[in-house]
Parts: structure tokens; sequence; C-alpha cells
């Protein structure tokens, strides 16, 4: 009870605050930052913390106000004590159950609604990837918030950007929810620094919702190559490459020669050159790394959605035309089946 | 529970291919006389719903397939094409030109539909392609209390009545997994699904005598209030592209000024 009447305290001192016209005065604005507390969803696989959802921490220093991080799972105690020493984190909430190890929404969504209502967070972060999709949009329709999918930026505690139309629009909202829900996407916030914060500990409730779905199993791409999401350089390939024996033979030895991530166009997938996890676009995997180079790769709306915002990007394509070459800062014509062993063996000396 | 009652919620998106561009207001994207279709994702979910019943994956049999289109007078084209492909019959909530429902607006719609209708399996696309959201199929599951199965690749069915299981194999980050869960269920769709299939010309006039119901926000009773405000939309700072080399020399050089090796 103590936390809803604070809750709600809050929210009408901020309702107070919030300025009926014109710029915000720069002293309410830090009035208000004192009253925002957020709430960073962490991941884990397998006992270890995932260090790209340490950017839901980098996103909740943007907003201002107090950081607390969640995690759940079985045996759980170890990657929080690791959450705890995360720059910017004030506490922890850890609960120890192996029932949330698979990050079931079914389960994990009441327990994250119970937790928020017992600690009267206002804004909610968690990262845009397989798990903040599956589960962030469950807790928001509990909470009857309207969820803002997939942020780049953050503008002040209610206003925050987001591309719309794969990319090629991009859009400010006002969120009027008292609750604010949010994924972020992992390239426009870096994760938080792994050390110097020295947060404290603290036990959550468990409502300990029973599921009707259960995990069976799972077939997780093996690869000793960087993550696809966070490598500083990717090398994509697609339609061009014509079968999985020449993607391999030509895309890997390049992938190794650079240290980089593969990454693959639709295309691609679809024809089974490469694996469905590594489809880079709208519909797959948002990356931004330093460098993204792509062979066969023609350069459709939808592609160019997962990877326009590479720091460089570099492209061989026969067709001097390709749409590609609009967004390549170092575009080569040429056959990739020649072009791309000879890069590989440059590089390489 | 024995036979399915799918719902297929659909919507009208601008089509895949058409690039799209901001209005000069910076308020919105430019709708007017550009090429609109079915969202991709949910011609995925009509398609696997149709197979459902042709396939008779269920061994209880699918009794009915209702396509649901929340949208302006238009989204009907969408019905009709649903229809076409195999859905018995539409259901449309309309909402004026120009004027768009949250995602948490429509899983409220469809939860009141699903409890009309007593529909025991949902599917949806994971994302329309214009807001790229990705929430409507698990806000409704949220809603509902049901379980769910986000970005399905693969859907199989176990058993029948009481003991019936869905096993879905999911899409996530780095690989596949599967999941096991009890009817009722709500399923989202994922590229590798499956094949949608071309409406054929008889098809698409006997869709034409199939009925559409349209029912209002008010009718089911629900609030379509949004919570956000579009503040503005802007076009992307456009790249500085075209830089060409000659030869993979060339490339390794001007990398090496950009700083990227």
């Amino acid at each position: 009870m103590i936390s809803r009447v604070g809750q709600a305290a809050c929210r009408q001192a901020r309702t107070q605050l919030r300025p009926r016209a014109g710029p915000t005065p720069v002293a309410s604005l830090s009035a208000l930052a004192r009253l925002l507390s957020s709430l960073a969803v962490l991941e884990q696989r397998e006992g270890k913390l995932l260090g790209g959802s340490l950017g839901t921490v980098t996103a909740a220093q943007k907003l201002g106000g107090s950081i607390t991080a969640f995690i759940a799972g079985g045996n759980i105690k170890a990657v929080a004590e690791e959450a705890a020493k995360v720059a910017g984190v004030e506490k922890v909430i850890a609960i120890d159950n192996v029932a949330y190890d698979k990050g079931l929404p079914e389960n994990y969504a009441p327990l994250l609604v119970e937790n928020i209502k017992k600690g009267g967070f206002t804004h909610i972060i968690a990262g845009h990837t397989a798990f903040g999709k599956g589960l962030m949009p469950r807790v928001a329709a509990l909470l009857d918030s309207q969820q803002i999918s997939d942020i780049t930026a953050i503008e002040d505690e209610k206003t925050f950007v987001r591309p719309v139309y794969a990319g090629n629009a991009i859009a400010t909202v006002e969120s009027s929810d008292d609750i604010k829900i949010i994924t972020i996407r992992g390239t426009a916030f870096p994760a938080a620094a792994a050390e110097g914060g020295s947060a404290t500990l603290e036990d959550g409730v468990d409502p300990k919702s029973e599921t009707s779905t259960e995990w069976v199993s799972e077939n997780l791409a093996k690869s000793d190559r960087p993550d696809l999401a966070t490598a500083s350089k990717v090398v994509s390939g697609g339609r061009g490459l014509k079968s999985k024996e020449e993607f391999d033979r030509v895309m890997l030895p390049l992938a190794d020669a650079l240290g980089a991530a593969v990454g693959a166009s639709r295309a691609a997938v679809d024809s089974g050159y490469a694996d469905n996890s590594l489809q880079v676009g709208q519909t797959g995997k948002v990356v931004a790394p330093q460098l993204y180079l792509c062979a066969g790769i023609s350069g459709a709306i939808q592609h160019l959605a997962g990877m326009k915002d590479s720091k460089v990007i570099a492209a061989i394509n026969k067709d001097p035309d390709a749409p590609i070459f609009q967004v390549a800062d170092v575009g080569l014509v040429g056959d990739l089946f020649e072009k791309v062993p000879e890069l590989t063996k440059k590089l390489k000396k | 529970m024995s036979a399915l009652r799918i719902l297929v919620p659909i919507k009208r998106v601008i089509d895949y291919a058409v690039k799209p561009r901001v209005n000069k207001a910076q308020t919105a994207i430019e709708t007017a006389g550009v090429k609109h279709s079915m969202n991709p994702f949910d011609e995925l979910s009509v398609e696997e719903s149709v197979r459902i019943r042709e396939k008779k994956s269920y061994a209880g049999g699918v009794e009915d397939i209702l396509a649901f289109s929340c949208g302006p007078p238009k989204a009907q084209d969408v019905l009709r094409t649903a229809m076409a492909m195999g859905a018995d019959r539409g259901i449309h909530v309309e909402v004026k030109e120009g004027e768009e429902i949250e995602p948490l607006g429509v899983a409220k719609l469809l939860k009141a539909v699903v409890e009309k209708e007593k529909s025991n399996l949902v599917v949806l696309g994971k994302q329309s392609i214009d807001d790229d959201a990705g929430q409507t199929g698990q806000m409704l599951a949220g809603l509902l209390g049901w379980g769910q199965a986000t970005q399905a690749a693969k859907v199989t069915f176990e058993g029948e009545g009481e003991s019936a299981r869905v096993l879905v194999e999911r899409e996530v980050d780095g690989g596949t997994d599967v999941v096991r869960a009890k009817l009722p269920m709500v399923i989202t769709t994922d590229l590798r699904l499956n094949e949608p299939r071309y409406a054929s010309l008889p098809n698409i006039m006997k869709a034409k005598k199939k009925k559409i119901e349209k029912v209002s926000a008010e009718d089911l009773g629900v609030d379509v209030t949004k919570r956000l405000k579009t503040v503005k939309v802007i076009e992307p700072p456009p790249r500085q592209g075209g830089g060409r080399v000659d030869d993979v020399d060339g490339m390794i050089k001007r990398l090496k000024e950009l700083g990227s090796l």
C-alpha cells in the first residue's frame, strides 16, 4: 500500500511540475528527474549476464532518476552480483527461480508486473531482442500501458524517438501513460560500464504464476565469430553468392580475415545459403558496426533498414545500378567471386 | 473445445515495395495515392490458418477462420483478399481514413472479438511493416491470459481436446527454440513459416459472396483512446553514398583512410 500511495504522490507532483506551455525550465527538469525511477530489465543465459542487455542501464541514465536492475532465473546470485557492479545501478532485484530461466513471457510478465507495482517504477526498459519483444508487450497490456518499441533516442521522460516504416521515417512520440514500457534498439544505446557500481541486492516478489506453455528445446547456431548484433565489423552476403557452398567458401574466410561477424540478406537466408538468425534487415537483426562490408546484396529497403546506421558501408556488386551503391561509402563494381577472394588474400597480408 | 475457431487479424499497410515519403507538415507518412496491400506477415497468418484446415494438422478440425481488420473503409480490400485465400468470413472495425488505433487498442478489440466469437487460436503477424511495433499478439495473449508463441517458424499439433498441445518452433536470437502450449493460444508468424498462396480468380469471385460484418469499437465496448501522441515525423538523415573505387586495392586503401581497417 505504501508504494501505491508513494506512486500517486509522485505522479501528482510530476503533473504539477509539468509546465503548461513553452520550453521546460531546466530547474523543474532536474526536479522531475529525482522522481523518476527506472527498472532496467537484464537478460541472462545459462547463468551468464548478457552484456548487450546493459544498454538498458545506459538508456535509464539518459532518463535521469534512480536505476534499479532486474534479473530472474535459477541460481541467479552470481549474475545479480555482476549486475550490482554495473556503473549507475543503485539496486538490483534478483528473483532466484529456475522457472524464469527461459524467460517465458507467460510467467515472466506477471513476475515483472508484480515487481513494477511493488517498486513504483515509472519507466521499464528492456532490449528489443527476442526476449524483450516477446515479454514487454505482455507486461504493457497487463499494466494497461501503450508500449514504445525499439527506441533510438530519449528526448525527455515522456518523449521518445523511434524508426518506423523500415527506418524510412523517424517518429517522435509522447507518451501519456503513467508507467512507460520501452524497448530499446541495442545499437543506439551502448552497454553501460560493467565496473564501477556498487548496488545493493534486494529480494523481489515472486508470484509464482503458472504457465500453460513449456519450453522444449533450442537449436542455436554455434560460432566462434563475434555476435552479429554487437560486432564492430560485419561481412554480409546476398543472393549473388548462388549457393550455401559458395557462401561458406567466399564469405567465411573474409569474415575471419577481418575478425568480423557474418550476416546475410533475406534472399540468402530464404535460399538456405545462411542461417535464419543471420538475417540483417527490418525483420531480422539491426546492426550498426564500424564496418559493414557486403557482397552480392542489391540493397532493398528492408535490408537497408537493418544496416544503414553502420559507420562505413562497403559494397561489392556486379550491377552498377544496384541501390546499395547509393548508400555505400566505398563501392566496387565487379564479380564477387573474383573480388572477395582477392580482398581476403590482400587483407591477410 | 474440439474444433479450432481461428481468428486472423490482418492490417492494410503501404505496400512493402514502396518507399515511404514523409509529408510536408512532418506529421505522418504520405498515404494518399500510394499502393496499399495486406501486411506481409498477415498473409503468412492467413496461409497458415488455411493450411491447418487443408492439411488436417489438428485432429479436431477447423470449424471457422475469421479474418479481422481494424482500419479505414478500404481495409475491406484486404479482408476480401484473406477470404479469397480461404478465410470463411470477415469482421471490420472501421476507423476514419488517416486515423490509426494503437496496438493496445487493437489488442482490446481483438479480446472482445475472441470472447464474442469463441475463438481458441489467434494467428497474427509478428509486426506490421508500417509502425514496426511488434506488440499486438503479445498484448492480446496478456489480456486473455493465454499462452503465446511469437515469431513462429513451424506450427504442429499433438492430440485433441483437453490433451491437445501445439508445438511451435520460434525464431530467436542466435537460432530457434521450441515451445509446447495448450489451447487456447496466440501465435505470431515469422517470414519462414510458409509461402502464402496467390488467390485464384474463381476464389476472388467466391470471396465477394462471403460476409463482412461491420462493428465499431463502441459496439465491442472498447475504449481505444490513444496513449501516444506523434509529435513529428521526419526523414532519416541521408547517407552520402556513391563513393566508387576501381579495384580491390582501391577498396582497401579507401577503407584504411576511413579508419575501418
